[in-house]
């Protein structure tokens, strides 16, 4: 395949920035991202934040797949794709041209390692994301499996028979295929790691060391970036969940 | 040698070898006389002993509803429709025509990838991108495609009442009112599918012509690839 015809080749032409974070379940990327939000918005920056899987028209029926078990390795894929692309057209693009940081718990890269997992094809998905803006900066979150797996299945969650795997039949345990199914992402992680340049963060560390080196890879991004006409005093929603 | 193969990597997880059946495909634009046609070949292929199934757009289990009301409100960004509907036509891909071409049926499609590439680029996609993200579909045995132009379908689209906002391109729109967008709409869509048509060997079918003789020229190609082989998977 051609390289221009495949994810990686629109870098950010507008005058906002994209800081985006991935990792797999329980690599406490979400943690780091929210307090990075709160850092930004005390330093009086407009920021917007874009989650997976928020488009409304489509959430319904990425539900109604999940619920009824409908959905395939492709299926899931494109869903995920139409939802991510309704994203970047509605929220993430009018966001940055308006110059604002925006700030992504998961990109593209996650669909790269899930979908793959599943059995999807490698330059098949790269191609399908063609269309997402390249981010300023993608911090991967590197934690041991176990670690990772510890801090999620010690809460004993319920976990859901996508989110588990299930669909992939690896084991007919959801805690043992969850745990199959992650170590197959990691995998792939690792592999997206040197192919799009993601910076790699120790998620073993302490979350303020963490947290001080992610504030250290942003800083520099930062010249001449939008403040928010109501700066620091405008009161933060998102709280940092453990 | 494998009966069907996919235009790119295939599906994920399926395996397309023993896979038999015919895959047969009408295409041509809105209100070209698709439905018609494809009716008329059912019936006819069904007297002569071949179990016939179907399929259309935005017919699938997982994605029809989802599309339906996106499309009521026009709040859905056009890329993202675009991939709703390749998510709609995957679901069907997978659900509908791999088990009846396994079953061994006449799968008779109205439409398949090439009217949604079509729309697709009309609206703004890169040609190259949107044909890679429909690389998973299988190859027809045909694709007969059903020509008119947007002149000649004018009349007959208003036989059966007004435009459509979505038939007419207003989602963009192409016109200043409903007729002119429609005409510029219809002909881009036309044209696309005329170098789709070259480019993927379509049989193309002149649309102005008498119904019957169509129904006809159809049904006399459509046996004619049948009785070339049996049904069952090629050694």
């Amino acid at each position: 395949m051609r390289p221009e015809n495949s994810y990686g080749q629109q870098p950010n032409p507008y005058p906002g920035k994209l800081f985006i974070v991935e990792g797999i379940d329980g690599s406490g990327k979400s943690t780091q991202l929210a307090l990075l939000a709160q850092w930004l918005r005390g330093e009086g920056h407009l920021v917007i934040f874009s989650e997976w899987n928020s488009s409304p028209i489509v959430r319904a029926t990425t539900s109604r797949g999940k619920k009824r078990q409908l959905l395939t390795p492709l299926t899931f894929s494109l869903i995920h794709a139409t939802d991510f692309s309704d994203r970047v057209e509605r929220d993430i693009v009018p966001a940055l041209k308006a110059g604002a940081i925006v700030l992504a718990d998961r990109y593209v890269y996650t669909a790269f390692a899930r979908d793959v997992a599943r059995g999807v094809d490698r330059q098949w998905v790269r191609a399908l994301y063609r269309f997402a803006v390249t981010p300023t900066l993608a911090v991967y979150y590197r934690a041991p499996l176990d670690v990772a797996l510890y801090r999620i299945l010690s809460g004993r969650p319920k976990l859901k028979w996508y989110e588990a795997g299930m669909d992939l039949g690896l084991h007919p345990e959801p805690n043992e295929s969850y745990r199959m199914f992650q170590g197959r992402i990691q995998e792939e992680y690792e592999r997206i790691v040197p192919e799009y340049d993601l910076a790699s963060m120790d998620a073993t560390l302490p979350v303020e060391v963490q947290q001080r080196a992610l504030r250290a890879l942003v800083r520099p991004h930062l010249k001449g970036v939008a403040r928010d006409p109501h700066g620091a005093t405008r009161e933060i929603r998102e709280s940092v969940r453990p | 040698m494998k009966r069907f193969e996919s235009h790119g990597q295939g599906i994920p997880g399926t395996q397309l070898g023993d896979l038999s059946g015919w895959l047969i495909v009408v295409e041509g634009t809105d209100g070209v006389g698709r439905t018609t046609h494809v009716n008329k070949l059912r019936t006819q292929l069904e007297r002569e002993g071949y179990a016939v199934a179907e399929t259309g757009l935005t017919r699938s289990d997982l994605a029809s509803r989802g599309i339906r009301r996106a499309k009521q409100g026009n709040t859905l960004g056009s890329n993202a429709f675009n991939l709703f509907y390749a998510t709609d036509f995957a679901d069907r891909l997978e659900q509908q025509i791999v088990p009846a071409l396994r079953a061994g049926f006449v799968m008779i499609t109205d439409r398949y990838i090439y009217s949604l590439i079509a729309r697709a680029i009309v609206r703004g996609a890169d040609p190259h991108w949107i044909k890679q993200v429909y690389s998973f579909a299988l190859r027809p045995d045909a694709v007969f495609y059903l020509r008119i132009t947007a002149e000649d379908l004018v009349p007959r689209v208003l036989a059966d009442g007004p435009f459509d906002y979505w038939e007419s391109g207003m989602d963009m729109p192409m016109g200043e009112d409903l007729h002119d967008s429609f005409v510029n709409y219809q002909g881009r869509v036309i044209r696309e599918l005329d170098e789709l048509a070259l480019e993927y060997g379509f049989h193309t079918l002149d649309a102005t012509r008498d119904v019957g003789d169509i129904a006809g020229e159809l049904c006399e190609r459509v046996t004619g690839l049948l009785s070339r082989r049996a049904a069952g998977p090629v050694a």
